[in-house]
């Protein structure tokens, strides 16, 4: 059964921002989009497992730093190849100033 | 020790085997703070940009065809040429990055265009340049090799004038027009891509048969020094920049310090090149557009061999390793680091050897 899981603090992420969050052996990013949403996906690309932490955020979508494949965080969707496969998300909530993630 | 480039042969297998198909590539570290700063998009430079390098194009022509048949007409038309084969070559590399503009519209308008006229189809380079950035100059890995070992001389002459690419690019879009994807596009494409790439070769070739057609037509020249022959006689820019990207480095390692080259060139080659001069930066950090690529150049500077100081500099030190390079294929420049900066991340090959 999924848990919510505290992930960080709302300030621990920069607008238009993302942070790589590890939980047990799996890895996540959390992102803030440029209207304070806070969004969860899975932590590498589907292409070649790049971790997209280091990648770029532009509103709600992530930019995989080392082929420039475009995911829509709100859904995972992919916007532009290489990566073909979307990416897993997960329900995020605020509360108290944390995200939490529902895992 | 002789080297397989074929993406099915024995060294594609033995670079799996040994560890070399890995994201563990050396990144020097720059806070994230300094990176989102050079991470971030504009449209203004690459519109300006486009519109200096479409505006030349129609001038330069322009002024070619008004001076047909005169000779005058010849560096009018060397100079459309070098835009149209060697510029379009940086603008496919940056547009198809997604780093050029900021709206996504725009890097698809442009690769599009730039991909026409270098003859690489949109999706094809896209997942084989996607390739290159995984396993830079990794033997039997990378589809992009410019200068394979042994170096052969003939073969890189005639490639100042496309001959080699040139004559590649056509077979592959002959091949595509038939419906055939080649097996080493088949080894980096995602199949469900395949349908657009014979799609895109079926109108390309009509647009290729048109301009041969009217050359035929109007028994003249022009149409086919517009389009196709700009691919032979203006590519030689994008050749001597492009030799310069890994040429005479190391092999199957794992740390783009040692297989990549920065160096400082003249406004005029940067403009055709679009700044990737800083490859090494590039390959390092792909999402730092090219405008940005000489702030991250000094962000990176305590980190990096010193870049050669101009082209004459680079072809002095790459000249004679490729010369060596025929006879010895392992042989290769290995650059002194600063004192400021980490080690060389080899990789697995050399900690075995």
């Amino acid at each position: 059964m999924a848990d919510w899981v505290d992930a960080c603090a709302t300030d621990d992420i920069e607008e238009e921002d993302v942070i790589r969050f590890d939980h047990g052996s799996r890895t996540f990013i959390i992102v803030r989009d440029h209207e304070d949403n806070y969004y969860c996906t899975d932590g590498l690309c589907t292409h070649e497992e790049v971790h997209l932490s280091d990648g770029l955020v532009v509103e709600a979508t992530i930019e995989c730093p080392k082929h420039s494949s475009i995911f829509d965080c709100t859904n995972g969707e992919v916007e532009t190849p290489p990566a073909c496969e979307n990416l897993h998300t997960y329900p995020t909530k605020v509360e108290n100033g944390r995200v939490f993630v529902e895992i | 020790m002789p080297r397989d480039y074929d993406l099915l042969g024995a060294d594609a297998k033995s670079a799996v085997a040994n560890g070399l198909v890995t994201e563990d590539w050396y990144r020097t570290h720059l806070d994230r703070k300094t990176m989102k700063a050079l991470m971030k998009r504009a449209d203004q430079p690459a519109i300006w940009d486009t519109v200096v390098l479409f505006g030349s194009m129609i001038a330069f022509a322009g002024a070619a065809i008004a001076l047909m048949p005169s000779w005058w007409s010849v560096p009018f038309w060397l100079s459309y040429g070098v835009l149209y084969g060697s510029a379009m070559d940086s603008r496919w590399h940056e547009c198809g990055h997604g780093t050029a503009f900021k709206t996504r519209w725009m890097n698809r308008a442009v690769y599009q265009v730039a991909c026409f006229c270098m003859i690489r189809d949109p999706h094809c380079w896209k997942f084989s340049h996607a390739r290159h950035h995984s396993d830079t100059v990794i033997v039997g890995r990378d589809p992009e090799v410019a200068i394979m070992r042994p170096v052969v001389v003939v073969r890189m002459a005639a490639n100042l004038v496309g001959l080699t690419d040139m004559w590649d690019g056509l077979k592959r879009m002959i091949r595509h027009t038939g419906g055939r994807i080649l097996p080493d596009e088949a080894d980096y494409m995602d199949p469900v891509f395949f349908a657009k790439t014979i799609r895109t070769a079926r109108v390309w070739i009509v647009i290729y048969a048109a301009t041969l057609a009217a050359a035929l037509l109007l028994q003249s020249w022009i149409p086919v020094l517009l389009i196709g022959l700009p691919r032979l006689y203006g590519c030689w820019h994008m050749v001597l920049c492009g030799w310069l990207q890994h040429g005479g480095l190391a092999d199957n390692v794992l740390d783009h310090r040692l297989n990549s080259r920065t160096v400082y060139l003249n406004p005029i080659s940067r403009f055709i090149y679009w700044n990737m001069n800083y490859h090494v930066e590039h390959h390092m950090f792909p999402l730092v557009p090219y405008n940005k690529l000489p702030d991250l150049h000094e962000a990176c500077k305590f980190d990096f061999p010193a870049p050669n100081t101009s082209f004459f500099d680079a072809y002095t030190e790459m000249l004679p390793a490729l010369w060596r390079q025929r006879k010895d294929p392992d042989f290769h420049i290995r650059r002194q680091l600063p004192d400021t900066a980490n080690p060389y991340h080899d990789g697995p090959a050399r900690a075995a050897a």
